[in-house]
């Protein structure tokens, strides 16, 4: 049973760490257009 | 556009949860298995939609490599179509077919193939294709983690060991192996071309896989070893749930591919305007 | 203006000829391949020390892993010298075609490879106290084709990681995955006739038909990898 919820847990683990790297990539994305709007 | 997203990510939200209740809740018991089978509904839907996006990729990166040439480009969509019609005369002249292949399901999967071919070629730049290649390639590597993470945590309760060599495990794990290269490269690539070497990656990754599939199925007619997961018949309760994960999960890719994808054309656009800055600096400061 | 992929063989003869030549007359890159070969050889003894029986099992493996190693380190070397002397600029311009360049520089490594192989086989027959059960002759088309599988696909690759920071160890991880099949192949194919309990005969298919397809791939594709700056 354990291994189930590992499973289903891991499943969504690991998307949500990628979705959290997307988010990161995002801000500073927009922190490098708001440095090039300012120039 | 922006407003669509909110509404197809609730949307997605509700499927997702209504598939994981129907998962671990409604699906019936399995017999022989108890419930760790329900990981069955998380793993194979991951699967499916790992090798769709790979086979995306794949698309992409044909396409990249045949697009600036025109004989070549004429050429690849003559055998795409002919791929088409062939798996649809195959799919209802061929007798007995594989186990498994229905003709209609042979026939749509030709269709598709072709549909998806000629889809992409139509909305995709040349740019934006390649920047399709690389959104797919990371969401395919994400989807075949999970793959391979919960296939031993399956495999290990059931039967007993958390890794084995059969046909499926073992292509899924090279697949693996060689998207993670494909990123790699991307990644360290110093060439302006880095596109078309992807691209040559990815052509050659294709056509490793079926290799692989092969190779493993001689040595495991030499050495026969326990099947897991078979293949057989499936309870259709079981096959419905299984078909309303696939979506969820289908649901959720596109909304991470869409994501990822404007995430990358921004960024090309920010490198662009960077590059400009750069030249046109020193001038202005003249 | 595209290139004929035809293989002028005068071009691709003379190539190769250049690149044997050059090898021999340096023998820097031989000696040190030589050497490394020969550590490989002797860790892996150390590391199993197994009876006959047992040997015949896991020789297979053995040699196979050493190989690709060796390769691996040649490999590397391929383009280094190419891009020291701006060659490859020189061959970009040239008329000659990209894939006569390419079957060269495969020649070529196929041949370094190979000779390592003849040195080290010696070695491995001594130290694990080899000897073939089964059909012994088919290891030469085993080592051969084996061989071409790894040559062919590393050289390719080879090209590609001339681009990018980390170059060595970018090879490797290009080739790896790709090769699973092949080296599953070979491994199989040597672990057969040595143990003489299988036949080879399906695995020397397989290995035919992986050397047919990733050559016609990288002939088709090479142009494209060459061009790229």
């Amino acid at each position: 049973m354990n291994f189930l919820y590992a499973a289903y847990a891991a499943t969504w683990i690991i998307h949500i760490v990628y979705l959290g790297t997307l988010v990161r990539r995002y801000q500073r994305l927009s922190r490098e257009i708001d440095e090039l709007k300012k120039k | 556009m922006k407003r669509v997203f909110p509404i197809l990510g609730l949307l997605t939200a509700v499927l997702l949860s209504y598939a994981l209740y129907e998962a671990l809740v409604a699906a019936p018991t399995e017999q022989t298995m108890g419930n760790v089978q329900r990981i069955f509904y998380y793993h194979v839907p991951s699967a499916w939609t790992a090798f769709l996006l790979f086979f995306i990729n794949f698309i992409c990166s044909i396409q990249y490599l045949v697009r600036p040439n025109p004989v070549a480009d004429k050429l690849t969509n003559w055998t795409v179509l002919a791929i088409a019609i062939a798996a649809c005369i195959a799919a209802f002249v061929i007798r007995p077919l594989p186990e498994g292949m229905e003709p209609s399901s042979v026939a749509t999967t030709g269709l598709a193939i072709a549909g998806l071919y000629f889809l992409i070629k139509k909305c995709f730049s040349q740019t934006r294709t390649d920047a399709l290649a690389v959104v797919t390639a990371e969401v395919g590597v994400v989807f075949c983690t999970v793959v391979l993470v919960t296939g031993p945590l399956w495999a290990r309760p059931v039967w007993g060991i958390w890794w084995t060599w059969d046909v499926r495990l073992t292509s899924t794990l090279v697949l693996w192996l060689i998207y993670i290269s494909y990123l790699m490269l991307r990644r360290f690539s110093t060439s302006g071309q880095t596109p078309v070497l992807a691209a040559a990656l990815a052509v050659f990754g294709a056509l490793d896989v079926p290799l692989v599939y092969f190779s493993i199925w001689i040595f495991r007619t030499q050495h026969p070893q326990p099947v897991i997961g078979g293949g057989g018949s499936i309870d259709p309760r079981m096959l419905h749930v299984l078909l309303i994960n696939w979506l969820a999960f289908l649901f959720f890719a596109g909304l991470v591919c869409w994501s990822r994808y404007r995430l990358e054309i921004l960024q090309r656009e920010v490198e662009e305007t960077q590059a400009l800055e750069a030249m046109l600096e020193p001038r202005s400061r003249r | 203006m595209s290139k004929s992929s035809a293989v002028p063989s005068g071009v691709t003869a003379a190539t190769l000829a250049k690149d044997l030549r050059l090898e021999w007359r340096s023998k820097d890159a031989l000696n040190s391949m030589l050497f490394f070969s020969l550590l490989v050889v002797v860790v892996f003894s150390f590391s199993f020390d197994p009876n006959a029986e047992e040997s015949r099992q896991i020789a297979g493996g053995l040699v196979w892993v050493a190989f690709l190693f060796a390769a691996v380190v040649a490999l590397n070397q391929t383009w280094a010298r190419e891009l020291r002397n701006h060659v490859l600029d020189a061959y970009r311009v040239s008329p000659a075609p990209a894939n006569s360049l390419f079957m060269a520089k495969a020649l070529g490594n196929f041949v370094f490879v190979v000779v390592l192989e003849v040195l080290m086989t010696p070695l491995f027959i001594m130290f694990y106290k080899l000897r073939a059960l089964g059909p012994a002759w088919q290891l030469i088309p085993v080592a051969a084709l084996g061989t071409w599988a790894l040559v062919v696909n590393g050289t390719f690759f080879a090209a590609i990681s001339l681009r990018t920071r980390s170059r060595e160890i970018m090879l490797p991880l290009l080739l790896f995955p790709v090769s699973i099949p092949a080296l599953l192949a070979m491994v199989n194919a040597t672990t057969a006739i040595l143990t003489g309990e299988l036949s080879a005969k399906f695995w020397i298919v397989l290995l035919t038909t992986y050397d047919v397809v990733f050559t016609i791939a990288c002939l088709l594709l090479f142009e494209l990898v060459l061009n790229a700056e």
